[in-house]
């Protein structure tokens, strides 16, 4: 609660240094906060802003739900059978210093301009680094659990759901917070390009449609926010006693 | 009389570069109910050795035979008992205790937990995760597990290897007190001579690499054992010797 109201004194110290800065300097190139405040009431008022984050975040939960589903799987497997990280291993270390935002004129080319392809981008922004988590993860399972387990006369598919699984969980849970960053940090980029709406379009139709640069800053803002929300909701996750109170 | 256990010719070659040969050809024969010390410097393979007769690693050659079945493979009537790494961290300590049991009824399996629980002295602790447990609570945890599923056999390596001096001692009289209360034959790894005199029926001494049984010493002092008598120091001190330590420091 503490570290709360401090963060909360240091936003509101941190937006008064903007506003005077702005007035002392005369600088026209930024828009104070009171005029983004405002760029915001009206995003607000229109419905844009409830619009566009909403189909923001829809393209982030299907690409990202797609990529869990597909990479952590995966990942498992592979780390769990030595032998498949050694084969795919060195495939997907070489696609993943590939920047997503790479990727965007061949999902145009292969979608279209559409959720699809802001879908896909996400998709492949985040898979590989599940993958690579999951991969980590189901090796970093210690061999002495694995050993007791079959002690005890476990098949392999009960050592799967009561060692590994439970084994791999913080850490999954760590790599899935990780790749929902990177996934809203995605869908802005794939938004000014492939699609007609969202909070990546709003700022590039902001500047396009008459240089409105305090709705820009509004899109911004609104985008870490919402950012910041998702983050926090996974920490939440992680460090529930369900996930990790359980070691130290 | 047969052996529980008959090693016959076990040895153990880990491929290398660089091979290693780790044991050279064992044999040895376990009586039933019996608590035997294998005693060594590091690295002797004997760790290795209490592997092999457990079922986790299959030797080069030889073969191992308990109840007259040749071993290939673990088996839920021997656990093995490592340090206490072979806790669940993501388990509490009645759920640890009652990984083996998963195929019991739910209340046939509380109460059996509950018994080892007592058994172990870990009662009210029940529901704490290990993270949360001392180094010898966690092993106590360990010995619970393997027990209610009730073995014939245990294998205990360096069980107590990582406890403090005190925690120790009163953890060999624990397991001594099960071991009577609950007539397991226990094959004992370690590297420390005092406490392979105060539990063992026999200790059975090898030599550093390759891996050989040096001699089978029978420690023939009455239970419960006086630690300061002629006869405990007269083992000790011939068990030192053995293994090629001075008895003076």
């Amino acid at each position: 609660m503490r570290g709360w109201r401090i963060s909360a004194v240091a936003i509101v110290i941190a937006i008064v240094a903007w506003d005077l800065a702005i007035h002392l300097s005369g600088n026209t190139l930024l828009p104070g906060p009171l005029a983004v405040a405002r760029a915001l009431g009206e995003l607000a008022v229109s419905g844009r802003l409830a619009r566009y984050a909403i189909a923001s975040l829809f393209r982030v939960t299907w690409g990202f739900a797609l990529a869990v589903v597909v990479g952590i799987p995966l990942g498992l497997v592979l780390g769990w059978f030595a032998r498949g990280g050694r084969t795919i291993g060195p495939i997907l270390q070489f696609v993943r210093p590939i920047s997503p935002l790479a990727w965007i004129p061949l999902s145009i080319l292969w979608f279209g301009v559409g959720d699809a392809a802001a879908v896909f981008l996400i998709f492949i922004a985040t898979v590989l680094p599940l993958t690579l988590t999951a991969m980590h993860a189901a090796r970093g399972v210690h061999h002495v659990h694995v050993e007791a387990a079959r002690n005890f006369g476990l098949s392999s598919a009960a050592i799967v759901r009561r060692v590994l699984l439970p084994s791999a969980l913080p850490e999954l849970i760590g790599g899935i917070r990780i790749a929902l960053g990177i996934a809203w940090l995605v869908v802005v980029a794939a938004e000014m390009i492939a699609v007609n709406s969202g909070l990546g379009f709003l700022i590039v139709d902001a500047r396009n449609a008459g240089d409105r640069y305090d709705l820009v800053v509004a899109g911004m803002v609104a985008i870490g926010v919402i950012g910041l929300v998702l983050d926090n909701a996974l920490r939440a996750l992680a460090n529930s006693p369900v996930v990790s109170g359980r070691r130290a | 009389m047969t052996a529980k256990l008959e090693a016959r010719g076990v040895a153990m070659t880990f491929p290398g570069p660089p091979e290693v040969r780790a044991l050279e050809p064992i044999d040895l024969d376990v009586r039933e109910g019996e608590l035997v010390c294998l005693l060594g410097p590091s690295g002797c393979g004997k760790s290795t050795f209490l592997q092999i007769v457990a079922g986790f690693i299959r030797p080069t050659s030889g073969t191992v035979a308990i109840d007259g079945k040749p071993v290939d493979g673990p088996d839920r009537k021997r656990i093995f008992v490592f340090q206490e790494r072979g806790v669940f961290p993501w388990l509490t300590v009645a759920d640890n205790i009652g990984f083996g049991l998963a195929d019991l009824a739910r209340d046939v399996r509380a109460k059996r937990v509950a018994e080892y629980v007592e058994l172990v002295g870990l009662r009210g602790f029940e529901h704490a995760y290990p993270h949360e447990l001392s180094g010898g609570m966690k092993q106590r945890v360990e010995v619970a597990r393997a027990l209610a599923v009730d073995p014939d056999m245990l294998f205990l390596d360096e069980p107590f290897g990582a406890l403090d001096s005190m925690t120790r001692l009163s953890m060999r009289s624990e397991l001594l007190r099960i071991w009577q209360a609950a007539k397991k034959t226990i094959m004992f790894v370690t590297h420390d001579v005092d406490e392979s005199v105060q539990l063992a029926d026999r200790v059975v001494v090898m030599s550093a690499r390759p891996g050989r049984i040096r001699s089978i010493v029978d420690i023939d002092i009455p239970r419960p054992r006086d630690l300061s008598s002629p006869r405990y120091l007269e083992l000790r001190d011939g068990l030192l010797a053995e293994i090629g330590l001075a008895h003076a420091i």
